[in-house]
């Protein structure tokens, strides 16, 4: 690779953007090349999604983007103008723990904490998913409701590592909350 | 049975538990590495125009100008201090600049031109290099004997003799290894650190500086992991101080993924022959474990992987070697359980293999040769229940009337089969420091400069203070992961929760004797201990946890994929102070045990040198699924020549004897004997 090409040429480019950020209308100057994630991190101070591998391939930076779960260090901020993003700063509502967060520190389903925001924003999202009917890899009949047993749940967390090993505890936890979760819907409907 | 919650678990599920990077400081710049790109050589050139004329860019290091250190034992920390590259993936060079995005784009301007050499890069047990390092990790012998060992094998009845290998591994914490640097007003350096232990790092860097001990403050409340690898100060953290002394302001950096594989440290991979002797009914005579491993040019790492058979079996004939040779790689360095990991995988399966050759059922032959005091030693166990332990699991996992027949439980495409292995690893102690503080209103605080990696080290601190000062653990509260506080030792060896619980009892114990039952005066009442005398005379034990790991896989005929249906292991760790968190600890290192089994494999390139899978998509390491039934569970066992807890290590043990467990199920599925990890459809379709 010659880099001697862009020697003086590569100046930083700045875009102005707006991000609504766990609720909060942001706006931002991001160097163009900046992530998502470095963006959160770096700019806005929301250190809670980490970087593990900067590279997609860990899932420690998940962020709920425009209601989806996303590897915030594979999207770049310039490209997400108006996007709307939870963090894991964002989901104890009031400072209420959410079902899922609880349910984490109930069922132990971390040890050093550090891939937890991801896992907690993955979790979020597979509770929504599977709300939704999408299927998975492993749904026997992908025509009906997938019912989130731990087949289900191993399976759409792994996207998700842990190093520490907590994923017993991980699945406990989304199985708990998912119980909750169904439980809430219920009620709302009746 | 005491179950409390992490006591940090609201913090690390709200996102609020600060890691090192992610401490606000002031002018803070960020730092980016370059790595060499031969595997041995000289450096004769650094261009740095490019990068220091791009806007932003504060400060260019590298190792033709580099400010001198003062020289320490491990030359991983002389960064920038010679020319000389020792393997492909060491540093540099390095900048600072004004943003994270500025500094990588400086750091690939640097131009560094190299006066290349032809590098070693490849283990072989018939290397013309290997020696006999003085001793091995940390101060074992590196060479023992007994008896004729070679005799003594040569005349068993039924005999074993095989070669196993295990490769490279890497820790691969969640958290790369990161520091941020700043140089305060009055010379000292304040790092936020990414460690293992804030003392002996702040005792490390001060030395590299030419600091005294006081002049460095490590920060580090918060660990994402770190199974060995940050166990020692890396060159992170001297990149971080250097750069910020250079750019006159704070610099932050975290290792990136892919070089950590070069730089962080890893397990070295090893080549192990094991000869077992034994007689018609399996009873041991000889026993010969030789072990072949690598270390780098830079820093002499030898891991003590056939110490562990100096402790397992009894045999009145035996040996144990360990061999190294100093390749152009990278350092290896601890990996959970160094030593006992790779070592009990080549007994283990070796023992599976003599019980094949015996006849003789695999949990049966362990317990036939139990020996009744540490074998080498001769010294009396603390405390050994390893037969317990097999028992318990056979018990619950459903051991008996297993058909020793191996390949011939086939269920459509896949063959299914269980196997056992022993695990071990010793509970050590070291000297530790501690403070208790009684408040009036009628709180305490202990303190000391304890890591809290994910062990559970805070919750279970807690507890122990709890115990020992007859208090409601919400009313106590331990601040630990800051150098500033009572010294204390690294969060290693197992031996973390044992060396930090004795000082904070003792401390306790002087608290409460102050106090004697009166109330608190208003300044608060605060008593301190010091365990180096305690440590010191100790009793001659053997000391060392035990346990029993029981593996059932099925194996795809078709595609040669292995799956892991289910664990289980027992384990008998002197008393366990919080279930919740011990039990995740023994499933963490089962699990990373399942990891080495049958995917984590760290490949070096021969012709270019460096590892080739430089990532979490190239290094596999367990996922969710991966995890179906890993459940650990334990025996009560009461110690009294422990610590006043009673307690042995826990983080460590849980890896070792995984692997092995996982192999010889494979063997009982299939047949095929993988004497080389990770089993992968690689290497085990073409022998289906």
């Amino acid at each position: 690779m010659d880099s001697a090409n862009f020697s003086g040429e590569a100046v930083p480019v700045h875009a102005d953007i707006t991000l609504r950020v766990n609720g909060r209308e942001r706006a931002l100057g991001v160097d163009t090349r900046a992530s998502l994630l470095d963006v959160l991190r770096e700019d806005l101070g929301l250190t809670g999604s980490k970087k593990g591998c900067d590279h997609g391939q860990c899932g420690a930076c998940t962020v709920l983007l425009d209601g989806r779960r996303a590897n915030s260090c594979l999207a770049l901020a310039v490209a997400h103008d108006g996007a709307d993003v939870v963090t894991v700063e964002g989901l104890a509502a009031e400072g209420e723990l959410s079902p899922v967060q609880e349910a984490f520190i109930e069922n132990d389903a971390f040890q050093c904490g550090y891939c937890t925001p991801g896992q907690l924003c993955s979790a979020t999202a597979v509770l929504d998913e599977a709300a939704r009917g999408w299927p998975s890899t492993v749904t026997a009949d992908v025509s009906s409701d997938p019912v989130l047993d731990d087949a289900e749940i191993s399976e759409r967390m792994s996207g998700n590592l842990c190093r520490c090993g907590a994923y017993p505890g991980i699945v406990a936890a989304v199985r708990q909350a998912a119980l909750r979760h169904r439980e809430t819907a219920e009620r709302t409907d009746a | 049975m005491t179950v409390l919650d992490r006591v940090e678990g609201r913090e690390k599920v709200t996102g609020t538990a600060r890691y090192a990077f992610e401490y606000p400081v002031d002018g803070v710049a960020y730092a980016a590495a370059v790595q060499a790109d031969v595997a041995r050589g000289e450096v004769t050139a650094v261009d740095v125009l490019s990068a220091r004329e791009l806007p932003g860019v504060l400060a260019v290091l590298s190792c033709v100008d580099a400010p001198r250190l003062e020289p320490v034992p491990d030359g991983e920390l002389a960064l920038f201090q010679s020319a000389r590259v020792s393997y492909r993936g060491q540093f540099v060079a390095a900048v600072a600049a004004e943003t994270l995005e500025t500094a990588r784009e400086a750091a690939r301007l640097v131009r560094v031109e190299y006066a290349p050499e032809s590098a070693d890069v490849v283990l072989r047990a018939d290397h013309p290099g290997l020696y006999k390092p003085e001793k091995v990790n940390p101060a074992f012998p590196t060479d023992t004997e007994q008896g004729d060992p070679e005799g003594a094998f040569a005349a068993s009845a039924v005999r074993v003799d095989a070669t196993y290998r295990t490769p490279a591994e890497h820790n691969n914490p969640m958290e790369p290894h990161t520091t941020v640097a700043r140089w305060n007003d009055d010379g000292s350096l304040t790092l936020w650190d990414s460690n293992q232990g804030a003392t002996p790092v702040g005792e490390t860097i001060a030395k590299v500086f030419g600091l005294g001990a006081d002049q460095v403050h490590v920060v580090s409340p918060h660990v994402g992991g770190g199974f060995g690898s940050k166990g020692t100060p890396r060159p992170n953290a001297v990149l971080a101080a250097m750069l910020a002394r250079a750019a006159r302001r704070p610099v932050k950096f975290a290792v990136p993924r892919q070089q950590m594989f070069a730089t962080t440290g890893y397990r070295t991979p090893t080549i192990q022959r094991i000869r077992l002797g034994a007689d018609e009914d399996g009873r041991l005579n000889a026993i010969v474990h030789d072990v072949v491993e690598q270390t780098s040019t830079v820093r002499e790492f030898a891991e003590q992987a056939a110490t562990p058979t100096r402790v397992m079996y009894q045999a009145p004939n035996r040996r144990t070697s360990h061999r190294l040779v100093r390749l152009d790689v990278p350092t290896p360095s601890w990996m959970r359980a160094p030593g006992e990991t790779p070592g009990m995988f080549a007994l283990e399966t070796a023992m599976d293999e003599l019980a094949v050759a015996a006849g003789v059922d695999p949990v049966e032959l362990r317990i036939r040769n139990e020996p009744d005091r540490e074998p080498e030693s001769g010294l009396p166990f603390s405390s050994r229940n390893l037969v317990a332990c097999l028992r318990e699991g056979a018990d619950r996992f459903g051991w008996a009337g297993r058909d020793p027949a191996p390949g011939v439980r086939r269920t459509g495409r896949l063959l299914t089969g269980t196997g056992v292995a022993a695990s071990t690893y010793p509970a050590y102690l070291r000297p530790s420091r501690a403070t208790a503080r009684a408040e009036p209103d009628g709180t305490y605080t202990v303190r000391l400069a304890a890591a809290d990696i994910g062990t559970g080290a805070r919750t279970a601190l807690t507890l122990i203070a709890a115990e020992a000062l007859k208090a409601d653990a919400a009313d106590v509260r331990v601040e630990i992961g800051a150098s500033d506080l009572p010294g204390a030792p690294v969060a290693g060896g197992s031996g973390g929760t044992a060396s930090w619980g004795t000082a904070v009892v003792r401390a306790c114990e002087a608290l409460a004797g102050r106090l004697n039952g009166g109330a608190v005066p208003p300044g608060g009442v605060e008593a301190s201990a010091d365990t180096t005398e305690e440590v010191k005379g100790r009793e001659d034990y053997a000391r060392h946890a035990f346990g029993a790991q029981f593996a059932e896989v099925a194996v795809d005929v078709d595609t040669g994929e292995v799956r892991v249906a289910r664990m289980l292991g027992v384990f008998a760790a002197g008393r366990i102070v919080n279930a919740k968190t011990a039990r995740s600890q023994f499933v963490g290192g089962m699990t990373m045990g399942l990891g080495m089994a049958l995917m984590e494999e760290s490949s070096m390139d021969e012709r270019f040198g460096d590892f080739v899978n430089r990532d979490l998509a190239q290094y596999h390491v367990p996922v969710c699924a991966d995890v179906r039934d890993v459940q650990a569970d334990w025996i009560e066992e009461s110690d009294p020549h422990l610590n006043p807890m009673g307690t042995k290590g826990i983080g460590e043990i849980g890896i070792v004897g995984a692997a092995a467990a996982i192999a010889n199920a494979v063997h009982h599925a299939t047949g095929v004997r993988v004497r080389e990890l990770p089993i992968t459809p690689a290497r085990l379709l073409p022998r289906l």
